[in-house]
């Protein structure tokens, strides 16, 4: 309860909060992309040679693919080889701990309000922070080691964890899923990697923390999370960007493993840089995350607030393989000025007994456009398969545009698929009630919408759920009245 | 404390207040009747700020300030409560969420420090006996699927928290049983002060048996058009509005 003043009293400033740079010195890789750039990366990273090769593989492919256009998102084509694909801060030596970090590359984060010392003990949440393309550190490393759990930078999972990664890389998104996943696997340059042995509860939050800083840089990690049997975790994920005029890149793989009776969850703030009121600048963010319940009884859940980016591209899966597994999508996507969003998920039911839960709340201000794009799908086999699908939209204003595209193709006849839609406008009188009761317009607009995504907000562990709270109120300043 | 002179007021080109007068000084309860159509809540609605109306002439001075001057909120700040004749439903945000924020931005207003949980509670627990409201029912989303006589209940109770000068309550004994009625009123009763005034918008004399006017005024087409003790309520009970139509329209056409 006391969540939503302390938010509102906080939000002040109406540009985009985390827009600066910092100029630090990069190892950087030459703009353009093509086999050589490949080979660059992984042996700047020093990498097996099965790990360049499946890389090249990936290239190989991603060439014979096409950008797709299916999307209700339009913008100019990225000059995929004017980007450059790697831009490391650089570090005199590799660090071993947190302590032999660059201060100043802690400092950025410090900014962000993100600490990654130790010492000060992040509200018992480990973070991995990973800035432009190379992870800077990874905190409570040992006391999650204790318990078996992996939890670093992907790089360094690639040395250390090598068979881990071989076993579970590209295991739920293949290398030739789609154009940007392609593209990913081929010029990848870090993220995160975790993994929780069997039996094992994670006992506090992990969360990445990516921030692009360089300009002109294409940001592509790869986040890989395997839960073995009995095991849980719950991930976060944030962002951030610099604001620029230029519009940079972020196509980046979320994979998840959960083998029997496994639980995930994971869940986003995105608020990389939107773009100008004028919709110029901002990030394009063509991200494939998806998850496999590979075991039976196993759970993934994903919670979503996407409120930054020029244009959205995000569709977090679930393939439930186990039989009783269970998969669940909770998103609140803002749009807000010339900003794009084309997001939503897919439920694919392959094992008996499985269910799946979507809600999915839009809101849309400006002169924005929102789409909500979902598929549930039944297999033959999965008998009694339960879907249960809530697509909401809130329009702000009459320039935006709210749409949704619900996909549904059943091939077992005992499945029971519900679907809900509903679209609202903030009313006037909705406003007016809040006014005369003493609450100004702008918290009022925070009320509102915060309870319209309320359900959804729910599912976030505390610390997010505030952020997102700020978050949705700040996307959204100016935008009736 | 509440000085109206000569307001008139339309909405979408069309005037709906035609010069109203009225005079209320603290520690009085007036009560407006009238027709359906009269203006009644358009009175309400323009003295709380609603921006669909347009003053066209006219002023309203409250504790000295030029009201028409103030956004809605401010209006509400300064003590101007209304309860809505139609309460509005926000899913998703309990009254208790909705009215935390709603009285720590009145005392931010009003120089005060804001009411951490505790102390909110508290005063919560006091106000829900005065109108004998369920905490259950504050839980929920506001309004939300809330029974008529629950919102106006409820209306009643955000007056309690919010502690207003000048209170306008339009029609809030519609929808309410005989029970409610009697515990709504004595609700309204303790909450009135030397310092306060209230205005009821009624069209039944029998909420006035419970919370007594010391003035009752009939608006008719836009204008008071007859003001008197509360021995007019019940003149109006009995007679209806037939005489006092009758007069005003001849009195038009000659
Ligand atoms: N948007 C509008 N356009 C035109 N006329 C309107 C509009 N809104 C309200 N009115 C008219 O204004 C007049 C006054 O309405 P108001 O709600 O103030 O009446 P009231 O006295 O409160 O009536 P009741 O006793 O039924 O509550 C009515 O005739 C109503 O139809
Ligand atoms: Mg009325």
């Amino acid at each position: 309860m006391s969540k939503d003043n302390q938010i509102l009293e906080e939000f002040t400033s109406k540009e985009y909060e985390h827009g600066w740079s910092v100029n630090y010195e990069a190892d950087e890789a030459p703009i353009g992309l093509n086999e050589d750039i490949i080979k660059w990366i992984s042996t700047k990273k020093e990498e097996p040679l099965w790990l360049l090769e499946w890389r090249l593989k990936a290239f190989k492919t991603w060439k014979t693919m096409t950008e797709p256009s299916w999307a209700n998102v339009k913008y100019p084509k990225v000059d995929l080889q004017s980007l450059r694909y790697y831009s490391a801060p650089k570090q005199s030596n590799k660090p071993k701990s947190l302590d032999e970090v660059d201060p100043e590359l802690l400092q950025i984060y410090e900014r962000l309000g993100i600490n990654l010392n130790e010492q000060k003990k992040l509200q018992g949440i480990a973070v991995d922070a990973v800035l432009d393309s190379v992870s800077v550190g990874t905190t409570f490393k040992a006391t999650l080691s204790k318990l078996g759990i992996v939890f670093c930078s992907f790089s360094e999972a690639v040395k250390e964890h090598p068979d881990l990664v071989k076993k579970y890389l590209g295991s739920v998104v293949p290398m030739t899923d789609n154009y940007y996943a392609a593209l990913n696997s081929a010029v990848f340059s870090d993220g995160s990697f975790c993994y929780i042995p069997k039996g094992v509860r994670c006992p506090m939050e992990l969360s990445t923390y990516f921030r692009i800083n360089a300009a002109n840089t294409g940001q592509f990690e790869r986040t890989l999370i395997v839960a073995e049997d009995e095991a849980y975790v719950s991930y976060l994920e944030g962002c951030t960007a610099p604001q620029r005029d230029e519009n940079q890149l972020h196509a980046a793989v979320v994979e998840i493993y959960a083998a029997k009776n496994a639980e995930v969850k994971y869940s986003t703030v995105q608020n990389w840089f939107p773009g100008d009121k004028n919709g110029k600048g901002g990030i394009y963010n063509f991200v494939t995350k998806r998850g496999i319940c590979a075991g039976d009884y196993s759970k993934i859940s994903w919670t979503q607030v996407e409120t930054g980016s020029a244009v959205t591209w995000k569709y977090p899966s679930c393939i439930l393989k186990g039989d009783n597994s269970i998969g669940e999508f909770y998103s609140v996507a803002v749009t807000n000025n010339y900003q794009q969003a084309d997001t939503g998920t897919k439920m694919i039911h392959i094992g008996k007994n499985t269910k799946s839960r979507i809600v999915s709340k839009g809101i849309s201000a400006g002169k924005s456009q929102n789409s909500y794009r979902g598929q549930v799908q039944v297999m033959k086999r999965a008998d009694n398969a339960r879907n249960f699908s809530q697509c909401d939209s809130l329009l702000m204003g009459d320039r935006c545009g709210a749409h949704t595209f619900p996909y549904i193709d059943i091939n077992n006849s005992s499945a029971k698929v519900e679907h809900e839609a509903t679209t609202s406008k903030i009313g006037e009188d909705q406003l007016f009630y809040c006014n005369q009761r003493g609450i100004s317009t702008e918290d009022a607009v925070a009320l509102i919408v915060n309870g319209y995504a309320k359900e959804v907000l729910n599912q976030l562990p505390m610390e997010f759920a505030v952020e997102a709270q700020k978050l949705l109120a700040l996307t959204l300043e100016g935008s009736v009245g | 404390m509440l000085s109206i002179k000569n307001l008139h007021a339309s909405i979408e080109g069309t005037p709906i207040l035609r010069g109203i007068n009225l005079e209320v000084k603290a520690g009085e309860v007036h009560a407006i009747m009238g027709p359906n159509g009269s203006g009644k809540s358009t009175l309400a609605s323009v003295l709380a700020g609603r921006e669909e109306y347009e003053v066209t002439e006219g002023e309203v001075f409250f504790k000295g300030k030029d009201l028409l001057e103030l956004a809605p909120e401010d209006r509400a700040r300064e003590g101007v409560f209304l309860a809505f004749q139609y309460p509005v439903e926000i899913p998703g945000v309990s009254s208790t969420n909705f009215l935390r924020t709603a009285v720590n931005q009145v005392r931010e207003y009003r120089g005060l420090e804001a009411l951490d949980a505790v102390k909110f509670l508290t005063m919560m627990k006091e106000k829900m006996k005065l109108v004998e409201i369920d905490q259950k029912l504050l839980s929920r989303s506001l309004n939300e699927g809330f029974s008529g006589g629950e919102k106006k209940r409820n209306e009643i109770f955000q007056m309690a928290m919010l502690e207003p000068t000048l209170s306008i309550l339009d029609e809030t004994d519609s929808g309410l049983d005989i029970d409610a009625l009697r515990i709504v009123s004595n609700g309204v009763n303790q909450l009135k002060s030397k310092d306060n005034a209230t205005i009821v918008v009624t069209h039944y004399q029998r909420l006035l048996d419970y919370i007594v006017p010391d003035f009752v005024h009939v608006l008719y087409k836009g204008r008071i058009v007859k003001s008197g003790t509360k021995d007019l309520a019940l003149e109006l009970e009995e007679k209806g509005y037939d005489w006092i139509k009758e007069a005003i329209d001849s009195e038009a056409t000659v």
